[in-house]
């Protein structure tokens, strides 16, 4: 069983995060996967709109989802006035 | 200088001297006095640092912990409802190493409403990983609040000064207030290692796994244990530079006493016109106050308590279905070797008055009763 008494003094005080969040990815416990049909999409940019974590990008006339960072909350499948977001289970994909 | 200062202006003229940059506050009674005084002497000009007048005490501490974050001297003052609404940023504020100072002026916790002077508001955040320290006159309550800056930004952990409600805050005594010099050549500039700095961007605060969150959980436990030591040598270089020494426990007639009065804050004061009177009639009283509650000066108080003592220790507040939470302390830390008894009486909840007359009766109590069998908890009240 490790002691952690032993030079307890050197422990550090806080932890601080010195790296960028566009290394920190954080998109990795999501269960459930949102998938843009590309034949539907209007290219109305509602869900790059309501996304809470910025993460649809408009580089194309269908955006584009980053799932580095995508939390899969559903939000872009429940406001496509289109219902061309299809939501998807990790496991499946 | 000697001034004649109640407890809240001279805890405001020592943050003032401590060259706090950034005051925050929210009145409450029976500290409002502290607060206005900041506010005033930022009107005037007379205080160089910051003044946030908050919307709550919760954002009150809020404040403090991004300017602490940031680098600055800090300072408030609140009480109990008060203190009360800042648990949260209290625990934020230690978690997140920052040297704040605050006063928190005694005061009972509600319901129902009362306002006078009762520990049970600063008891209650025990657990929070601040210091606490708790004096006996005006006097103390500015030399503490300059020490404790001193304290905390060597061990980096917040510390709170208590005082009493009414007794010590709103009552005038003379206070020798130190000249600016003095103080800067006591107390230097904070000089933190890590700050908010946007050229030099880091994250504060973020999410750790169990095995980091022991980690610094256990530094925190090492650096409450250097803080025995820091305070005591603090103390001494306070003393050497204004010729009033202080330290974790300040023991009065005790040298050959077998019997001692144990109290915390301003009952200091009547508990020592109690020794003397007891003294008179011949028999041997002491009384030891407790400075320090949290780091607990349990290596200090075993090095105090010689075997056969009595303590009959005096709780103004109460832990419901536990008792007076000195008196529980004091026995955890003397337990098992210490054959001294620990008698725990609580008194005075609520501002009511811990008189001369009532601690003699306290005394002649403990001091005749069964050592072997000590009450945990006697509930007693003034005659009057």
């Amino acid at each position: 069983m490790p002691l952690l008494d032993d030079d307890a003094r050197s422990l550090p005080r806080v932890i601080l995060s010195t790296r960028r969040m566009s290394e920190n990815k954080t998109g990795n416990w999501r269960t459930m996967r949102p998938v843009i049909d590309r034949h539907i999409c209007t290219g109305c940019q509602i869900c790059w709109k309501y996304c809470p974590e910025a993460c649809v990008k408009l580089t194309d006339k269908v955006p584009a989802i980053d799932m580095d960072f995508c939390k899969g909350c559903g939000i872009c499948v429940e406001e496509c006035p289109k219902r061309c977001v299809s939501f998807v289970p990790e496991a499946s994909v | 200088m000697k001034k004649v200062l109640m407890g809240n202006h001279a805890a405001a003229l020592a943050a003032k001297l401590a060259r706090v940059q950034v005051a925050v506050g929210y009145p409450i009674t029976p500290q409002t006095q502290a607060y206005e005084m900041l506010a005033e002497m930022k009107a005037k000009g007379e205080f160089p640092g910051e003044f946030i007048a908050a919307e709550s005490e919760h954002s009150v501490m809020a404040a403090i912990l991004g300017a602490a974050t940031a680098g600055a001297r800090t300072f408030t003052a609140t009480s109990s409802q008060g203190l009360a609404y800042m648990h949260e940023l209290l625990h934020w504020v230690a978690g997140s190493r920052l040297p704040a100072v605050m006063v928190d002026v005694n005061r009972a916790l509600a319901a129902p409403w009362n306002l006078w002077t009762d520990q049970s508001d600063s008891l209650s955040q025990r657990d929070t990983g601040w210091m606490q320290f708790y004096c006996s006159t005006n006097q103390e309550v500015l030399d503490t609040v300059l020490m404790s800056y001193k304290i905390a930004e060597r061990v980096m952990l917040p510390a709170m000064v208590v005082l009493d409600g009414f007794t010590l805050s709103h009552s005038y005594e003379p206070v020798d207030v130190p000249e600016q010099s003095e103080v800067d050549a006591f107390l230097p500039p904070y000089k933190p290692e890590v700050v908010l700095d946007y050229k030099n961007p880091v994250g504060f605060g973020a999410l750790v796994g169990p095995k980091e969150y022991l980690r610094l959980r256990r530094r925190m436990a090492a650096d409450m244990a250097e803080a025995e030591s820091v305070i005591e040598e603090v103390g001494r270089e306070f003393g050497a530079a204004f010729g009033r020494r202080y330290g974790q426990l300040d023991a009065y007639r005790c040298a050959d006493a077998r019997t001692i009065l144990v109290t915390s804050g301003a009952v200091g004061s009547t508990a020592r016109a109690a020794v003397d009177a007891l003294r008179e009639q011949g028999l041997k009283a002491g009384n030891l106050r407790m400075r320090s509650f949290r780091p607990f000066p349990a290596k200090a108080l075993r090095e105090f308590v010689r075997p056969g003592m009595r303590l009959a220790v005096v709780d103004r507040n109460y832990s419901p279905g536990a008792g007076g939470i000195w008196a529980q302390e004091i026995k955890a830390a003397l337990y098992p070797r210490s054959r001294a008894s620990v008698h725990g009486y609580v008194a005075g909840l609520g501002g009511g008055d811990i008189t001369v007359e009532l601690l003699q009766e306290v005394w002649k109590r403990v001091d005749s009763a069964n050592a072997s069998v000590p009450v945990a908890e006697t509930w007693v009240e003034d005659a009057r």
